[in-house]
């Protein structure tokens, strides 16, 4: 077991200091860290490696101690026997894969190496890519040499900064079991960073929430983020459309609740919770799981069709955030593929599509 | 054209190369990654060469290495030799006038580095001197070759430093540019224009081999 009881403050200049304020026991097998931008999940991932050294407190692995503020003990990041994937993987850029992943291997028996290295290249299925240099991968193989780079040492603590950003469900599943068969026999404690629900669902363990430094919820997915108690760590989740409204009937046969929100005339119909007829709550709805439709869509399950109007159209990259006035404001993300077929210009007449169990909702604080 | 002069010149630049790389290297690693707050100190110091007129340097050296001065003295006690005037005392003298030209590529090549990398060596098990070897040099390996090239061409091409420092004695401190000082001032144009043009093709040839190689260098890892 992980244990870390910290406290670190950053001062800089002009902006409000930022303090990281955690006491956690991490159990073997996988934590997911999940909280948006500057929670400070990557703070804590260095604290725990001994890239940064914390103000107060300690750190122990079992009886073993990594940091002791009082004791003045400070191990050295490359005396902890932790293994830690960056968020930018940090692969040798002059290295091939083989030497990559060698490069830990250091003061072993010349048949031990190669013995772990056949086992670590074949569990991560990248024997084939050895010669090559990490400017030759794909993102998905260099995702799997920076792991197997970590893991090929044996550490004792595996710290892994959102690995996985940016591969499709299907790929991220398939790494995610061969690191999950990896520790079935080691079991060893395993804290995961993401900022990414899907992630967090993908993995299904334990999840820590973090928001501004500081813990902010834990258990498992559904208890934490399905049921976010705050609104900050609603944000975090990724849901972009926070509405306030107020409970008007519990349709307890149908499953579902109907909701009149406080702007405009909307209603949505969210699913049964355990707010009462009359309480104010808020609806989180995520911004990508809503749909546009340009004609009133029949013969379709989702519950709830609201008419609009498109206000305002902005393209981030890959996204396009349309502001939807249906009474209250919505935004939807779409593709710029989806907005050209649409013809999506301000001023056009939408329907918004939500399926009941996309509405989520959130105690005001 | 002074054949003597050349290889004396060429002599000089290689050592002066060679021995402000070693000296150098530690120097440029510690500014690149120490927090402490005085380094700018530190920074002010090697590039003061950068600024100081070649005579003034040349000046403080000669009174250094001098038979009354420290480093002289205590050259002589181990030596039993003086240093100014020699060969040694230019050596010395032209490691602290070209400082700031090894120094600097290899500072701004040292803190270029991403240093996620250096980290991600740490968490392997490595210390500073493997991360250093393994990690900093090969990938800063452009910058090393900056370094070496720009003491090698400065020290090449100086004058007012070996002029105080060195004299003009023929084949122990007369170098190329003195050479040529000599002949313009004895009106030996044509034997001051042959080495010059001779000097001016050298160093055009140094610089295009090393940044020719410089662009194949990054070539393999397929950054910048």
């Amino acid at each position: 077991m992980l244990s870390v009881h910290i406290e670190k403050e950053f001062k800089t200049t002009g902006t409000p200091s930022f303090q990281l304020k955690i006491g956690e026991e991490l159990l073997p097998g996988f934590t997911v860290l999940f909280g948006p931008s500057g929670a400070g999940k990557s703070t804590l991932l260095d604290c725990i490696a001994g890239l940064v050294k914390p103000d107060v407190g300690e750190i122990r692995l079992g009886e073993e101690i990594f940091f002791d503020a009082e004791k003045e003990i400070v191990v050295p990041p490359q005396k902890r026997g932790i293994g830690y994937v960056f968020q930018s993987l940090a692969l040798f850029p002059h290295l091939s894969v083989e030497e990559n992943v060698a490069y830990g291997l250091l003061g072993l028996s010349v048949p031990e190496r190669a013995g772990r290295m056949e086992r670590v290249l074949g569990a991560f299925h990248i024997g084939a890519l050895q010669g090559r240099t990490p400017g030759q991968l794909s993102g998905g193989e260099k995702q799997r040499v920076a792991l197997a780079r970590s893991v090929v040492t044996e550490p004792r603590v595996l710290l892994l900064d959102e690995p996985l950003t940016g591969l499709d469900g299907g790929l991220r599943q398939a790494i995610l079991e061969d690191l999950r068969s990896w520790n079935a026999e080691r079991r060893i404690p395993i804290v995961y960073v993401t900022h990414n629900r899907e992630e967090v669902d993908a993995i299904g363990d334990r999840v820590i929430a973090m928001v501004d430094g500081h813990v902010r919820g834990r258990g498992m997915p559904r208890e934490v983020l399905d049921a976010p108690r705050a609104v900050a760590l609603a944000q975090a989740a990724g849901f972009e459309n926070l509405l306030k409204g107020r409970v008007l009937e519990h349709r307890t046969s149908d499953g579902v609740m109907r909701v009149a929100l406080a702007e405009g005339h909307c209603e949505l119909e969210i699913p049964l919770g355990k707010a009462q007829k009359g309480e104010p709550i808020q609806v989180a709805i995520r911004a990508g799981d809503i749909l546009l439709a340009t004609q009133i869509p029949y013969g379709i399950s989702a519950r709830n069709i609201l008419p609009g109007t498109v206000e305002s159209i902005e393209t981030q990259g890959t996204v396009v955030n349309v502001q939807v006035n249906a009474g209250a404001r919505f935004s939807v993300h779409v593709t710029p593929g989806a907005m050209r077929s649409l013809e999506l210009t301000p001023g056009s007449v939408v329907w918004l599509v939500v399926k009941t169990h996309s509405c989520h909702v959130v105690t005001p604080q | 054209m002074s054949g003597e002069a050349l290889l004396l010149s060429l002599r000089l630049a290689c050592t002066v190369a060679v021995l402000l790389l070693i000296i150098a290297l530690p120097l440029a690693y510690w500014l690149a990654f120490t927090a402490w707050r005085g380094k700018f100190l530190l920074e002010s110091l090697v590039a003061l060469p950068l600024v100081l007129p070649p005579t003034v340097l040349g000046f403080y050296a000669l009174i250094a290495l001098g038979p009354r001065g420290a480093v002289g003295r205590l050259w002589q006690t181990m030596f039993g030799h003086a240093l100014a005037f020699t060969f040694t005392g230019l050596v010395l003298a032209s490691m602290l006038y070209s400082l700031p030209f090894a120094v600097q590529p290899l500072v701004a090549s040292f803190e270029s580095l991403d240093r996620r990398l250096l980290d991600a060596s740490a968490m392997l098990g490595a210390g500073r001197v493997r991360s250093f070897f393994r990690i900093i040099l090969p990938l800063a390996w452009p910058g090393v070759v900056t370094a070496v090239v720009l003491s090698f061409a400065h020290t090449l091409g100086e004058f007012g430093v070996v002029l105080m420092v060195g004299g003009n004695l023929a084949g122990i401190t007369r170098t190329v540019s003195i050479d040529i000082y000599d002949r313009v001032q004895a009106l030996d144009y044509a034997g001051a224009h042959q080495t010059a043009l001779f000097l001016l093709l050298i160093s055009f040839v140094v610089l295009s081999v090393v940044y020719g190689m410089n662009r194949r260098v990054w070539a393999p890892w397929g950054h910048r």
